[in-house]
């Protein structure tokens, strides 16, 4: 029965291995089939809510978005938002810089904007008033996404708290002024009626998309073709590098963010004079943490994030109309919304590992371990969680495995983790 | 003591990582009580096999048999349970932690069964019973007699005792747990056995590269391991630390160990081991007794074909003072002078040789040279032959303001991928990083021009006007003409402008492009194509892509720290030869190295620096190795200590 045993432990039919090389269209495949088993099991999830739901939750789901032009515009107007905020982080962090702050740095563009239009508005042209409203909106995020930047830069603070906290700061100033507006402690502003962005066409929203087009291609030509991007991407590979070439690295830091805040006052611009007209502590609404998601995704390619971003913006809508409709309450879209990035994210594991399965012969063997695999190939291991997926199926196999044959008293061979140790005792 | 038993064998292994073959159908026998050696160029699979015996990797087929059962070793731990241990290349050790308790760290707690416990008590009992019924009290006297003396256990007292167990193990493993203040007594017997010196209280931080050994040595031997795999144990030590722990690996020998060593060294090889194994990419070539064979069959076998060892030193000509050092100090982070006082003088056409133990203050020189180094006191000085000779202070330069001066200055940095290169980029982009600031030459001539051109312009239309206003309009038929060739000329000066403002923003990627094919050709780089990142280059290909990177710089002056580590022996006459042609060229090379043969066989001079200084500076061709080891460690009790060893050796 030893042999039996040993055998049964280690001739794991699973064989996991890392992949050098994909060709493109195979890692779109793997995403796509995500995205389709993903769409599959939202929709179980709903039948099992409502029986028989399954269709008309698809269907809910796609009429949201498309059955009106309105709601059409609403979905790209949404998606140019998420796109702009993507865009902002995505050169921080390709530089890693994990700037988490883009939340307050597009509040700050808000505030700012919105400050313009409470007090220029009516005393300027509404055209002008748009120009100053970018001017100050921009300066706003800028300056948010800068003040991290120095201190990384001159002190080396940890710039992941420092903008986080940073957020909070902007709420607070925004509740402040809000108060200071509005004196009745209702705390709403209400919408202001100048330097609205005009109309293009029969529907609203228009420009912002285009605004968010131009910038996308902007900032994908920056990224890849100018100099600027490659002393960033450099800076983000290795600072020793940036350094032994002669790259200002501050300078680099500073200037990135610079950038990144700039982009995110933008987005601030775009929300407040482009879509709510008015300002609260809410209209960033957490787009600012949305777009690192949707910028990881698209591994921080700028037409890859508007796919992204477009799918997050067509979940949620989609999802809300849905469960509006088959009345399952307002949590059911982050439902929904977290089922299929936890399904997304993971089929990445797919794209960086090879799994075989050999059912029929004893004779094969068991992965490595993932961390010898990150010895070997020191840059090659990106997602660690891809790397925590390969411990777990191996791991689970040998319990199950000694759990069926634990009445031999021969101890089990080593590999074991110590709540089996435990189940010997018991046994004993 | 070689005796024929063998302690490990493996047949027919093959392990493969996607589509490389790492190994392929390895037979090996290790016997006990031998030094065995595995040789082989990089990739040659070596490490892998040995990974696979450390229960890092696992074989894809293929069988280990230890003490001719067969094992399965799944990890580093199942590899310990088979008395197998591994001193990888890369110390594993916590800095904060004493050499002791790095030594017991993840020592695991053995516990016992309690069923097996409670049989072997019930015997032992029975057994005592029934000494305790055959003694006879008179025939034993004296009080150590009745200590001695059988004891009678009731039964209830087995019963209770084996009760007692689950508690027993309770109390073993929250025992197992406390650290106790003598733990080091018991390391340090094993380290007088086999004649370490080391002081077990002595946190990691405080130790040199040496010391660092002996304790992974010394754990590994803690765990009782009976089967030592050393992964290029020399590449970091002094000829006299080498000469020690050869004599304690000889002293394991002699108690029965086996220890499996890899090396590039073919001196070393010759010098310890019993046996040598040769690997040839992932297949096992030959095993032959050391004894029968020599250095140049053991090369070819390896290599697979004949090769030249010797380097050719051509005598230098055309030499003048390049670069001028004089007495710079310089303090890292932490405060600690890392240079002392370091002068020297390279000269072109010269190769000068930088030798010293790892961590004497050669990374610090080089990048104090490079503009990376903040330095205390001293003066750099360059000679540009460019411009006669005339004297350039590149002390407190950054690298951007030493090339505006236009020094050409090349470093080859000891840390390929984590400075001289970008490992996620491709060989286009990492070309780029020397030239990617230039803005085209041409175009910047033209941008000269287009200024002065504008200003023409700006002249012949003030001109065509103040001609056309003087003439009132007559003479108008010729003048439109220049003015119009003027605004052509403009035009084109807009362009060329734009052009400049272009490369200036934009990257230009296309003569990265022609750079990068004419290193893969011209170094016969290894390579899938151009836009492969360069991580996934083997160790020799991502040097040649680095040092030719360096070199195209066309440099007067070149440094190279450690150009060779890791590389196998194609690789590395490739970069020699490299350094020769430099130096032909008539560029002051720099050359810091590790390997003595080398350095001696190579530099026209080599300057020896320990702890920062510089202990001496001797000529290369006149040069012996026991001078410079002896320098290398000079001003430190260290080195006195190996020297006195080294002695009693002898």
């Amino acid at each position: 029965m030893t042999n039996v045993l040993k055998k049964l432990k280690f001739e794991s039919p699973i064989h996991i291995s890392k992949r050098t090389d994909i060709p493109k269209w195979k890692t779109w495949l793997i995403r796509g089939v995500a995205v389709l088993v993903a769409l599959l099991l939202c929709g179980i999830i709903s039948s099992i809510l409502s029986p028989g739901s399954f269709g008309s939750f698809l269907e809910q789901m796609f009429k949201g978005c498309f059955s009106t032009p309105r709601r059409a515009i609403n979905l790209f107007e949404e998606t140019a938002l998420l796109l702009c905020i993507s865009l902002a982080v995505t050169p921080a962090f390709k530089m890693k810089f994990w700037n988490i702050g883009a939340e307050g740095q597009v509040l700050m563009g808000a505030l700012l904007c919105a400050t313009c239009m409470k007090y220029f508005g009516g005393k300027v042209d509404d055209g002008l008033l748009i120009v100053i409203m970018l001017l100050f909106s921009v300066v706003g995020g800028a300056t948010w996404a800068t003040i991290p930047a120095i201190f990384k830069a001159k002190w080396n603070t940890n710039e992941t708290l420092f903008t986080l906290m940073m957020n909070y700061i902007a709420m607070g100033l925004i509740a402040c002024v809000i108060a200071i507006w509005v004196p009745n402690n209702s705390g709403t502003v209400g919408v202001l009626p100048f330097g609205n962005f005009p109309k293009i066409g029969k529907y609203p929203y228009i420009l912002n998309i285009i605004i968010v087009a131009i910038l996308t291609a902007l900032v994908f030509v920056y990224l890849r073709f100018s100099k600027h991007g490659y002393e960033l991407s450099v800076v983000g590979e290795s600072v020793n590098t940036a350094k032994y070439i002669g790259i200002n690295v501050k300078k680099v830091i500073i200037r990135t963010m610079i950038l990144s805040g700039a982009l995110c006052g933008i987005a601030g611009w775009l929300i407040v004079g482009g879509a709510s007209h008015t300002v609260s502590t809410e209209v960033a609404g957490g787009r600012g943490f949305t777009a690192i998601l949707i910028s990881w995704l698209a591994h921080f390619n700028p037409i890859g994030m508007s796919f992204t971003a477009f799918l997050v913006a067509f979940l949620s809508q989609g999802s809300s109309q849905a469960a509006s409709v088959l009345d399952f309450g307002g949590s059911f879209p982050k439902i929904i919304t977290g089922m299929f990035f936890f399904i997304v994210i993971a089929s990445e594991f797919f794209v960086g590992y090879k799994i075989k399965f050999k059912l029929r012969k004893r004779e094969t063997s068991k992965t490595d371990s993932p961390s010898a695999d990150c010895e070997s190939e020191e840059n090659a291991c990106g997602g660690s969680d891809d790397d925590g997926i390969g411990v777990v199926i191996a791991e689970s196999q040998s319990e199950e495995e000694i759990v069926l044959n634990s009445t031999e008293t021969v101890p089990p061979p080593q590999r074991t983790s110590e709540s089996i140790q435990d189940k010997e005792e018991v046994e004993a | 003591m070689q005796d024929n038993t063998v302690a490990i064998q493996l047949k027919s292994i093959t392990k493969t990582f996607g589509e490389v073959v790492a190994n392929k159908n390895v037979d090996l026998t290790v016997y006990r009580g031998e030094v065995l050696s595995i040789l082989g160029e990089n990739g040659s699979g070596k490490t892998t096999l040995m990974n696979m015996i450390a229960g890092i990797y696992y074989p894809d087929s293929g069988e280990i048999f230890i003490d001719g059962e067969k094992a399965s070793i799944h990890s580093p731990k199942d590899a310990f349970a088979h008395r197998i241990g591994m001193i990888h290349q890369h110390f594993k050790l916590v800095d904060v932690f004493s050499a002791a308790d790095n030594i017991i760290l993840g020592e695991e707690y053995k516990g016992f069964d309690i069923k097996s416990e409670a049989e072997r008590i019930k015997e032992e009992h029975s057994a005592e019973n029934a000494a305790y019924a055959a003694y006879k009290p008179e025939e034993h006297t004296g009080v150590l007699a009745y200590l001695k003396a059988p004891k009678y256990h009731s039964e209830k007292e087995t019963k209770r005792r084996i009760a007692a167990l689950p508690f027993e193990k309770i109390a073993k493993r929250i025992k197992f747990g406390w650290l106790s203040r003598n733990r080091a007594d018991a390391i340090q017997s094993i380290a007088n056995r086999y004649g370490f010196e080391i002081d077990l209280k002595k946190k990691i931080y405080d130790m040199s590269v040496s010391e660092k050994q002996t304790v992974e040595i010394i754990k590994v031997l803690y765990r009782n391991a009976d089967i030592l795999i050393l992964d290029e144990p020399t590449a970091v030590l002094t000829p006299q630390e080498i000469d020690k722990l050869f004599a304690v690996l000889r002293r394991m020998k002699d108690d029965g160990k086996s220890i499996i060593i890899i090396t590039h060294k073919l001196n070393e090889v010759m010098a310890i081991s019993d046996r040598v194994a040769v690997l040839r990419k992932g297949e096992h070539i030959a095993t032959v007794n050391t004894a029968d064979t020599d250095e140049k069959e053991l090369t070819e076998m390896m290599v697979g074909k004949k090769i030249d060892l010797n380097i050719n030193r051509s005598e230098p000509h055309d030499v003048e003072d390049r670069l001028v050092v004089d007495g710079i100090s310089a303090t890292n982070h932490d405060g600690v002078k890392v240079l002392d006082n370091v002068s020297f003088t390279a000269r072109s056409g010269e190769i000068l040789g930088i030798a010293g133990i790892a961590g004497s203050g050669q990374r610090e020189l080089l990048e104090a040279i490079a503009g990376l180094q903040r330095i205390d006191s001293g003066d750099i000085l360059y000679f540009d032959p460019t411009k006669d000779n005339e004297k350039i202070d590149l002390r407190a330069k950054t690298p951007v303001q030493i090339r505006d001066l236009g020094v050409r200055l090349s470093f080859v940095p000891e840390d390929r991928l984590g400075m001289g290169l970008v490992g996620n980029m491709d060989l286009v982009d990492n070309m780029m990083l020397r030239s990617y600031r230039n803005v085209k030459h041409n175009e910047a001539d033209e941008k000269k021009e287009c200024e002065s051109d504008t200003e023409k312009v700006a002249e012949a239309v003030s001109e065509d006007s103040s001609a056309a206003e003087s003439s009132g309009g007559k003479k108008s038929d010729g003048k439109p003409n220049k003015a119009k060739e003027a605004f052509a000329k403009f035009g084109r000066g807009v362009a060329n402008c734009a052009s400049v403002v272009w490369s200036s923003i934009f990257l230009d990627r296309k003569s990265p492009k022609n750079l990068a094919e004419n290193i893969v050709t011209d170094l016969e780089v290894v390579t899938p194509s151009t836009r492969t990142p360069v991580r996934r280059l083997s160790g020799g290909n991502v040097q040649k892509v680095l040092v030719g990177r360096e070199i195209a710089a066309a440099p007067t002056v070149l440094m190279a720290a450690y150009p060779v580590r890791g590389l196998d022996i194609n690789s590395s006459y490739t970069i020699y030869n490299l350094l020769n042609e430099q130096k032909e060229q008539g560029v002051a090379v720099i050359f810091v190295g590790e390997d003595l043969d080398v350095l001696i066989d190579l530099c026209d001079r080599i300057m020896v620096v320990c702890g920062g200084k510089v202990s001496g500076i001797v000529d290369g061709r006149t040069a012996e190795k026991e001078v410079l080891g002896k320098l290398m460690t000079n001003n430190s009790g260290a080195g006195v200590a190996a020297d006195s060893v080294g002695e009693d050796l002898q």
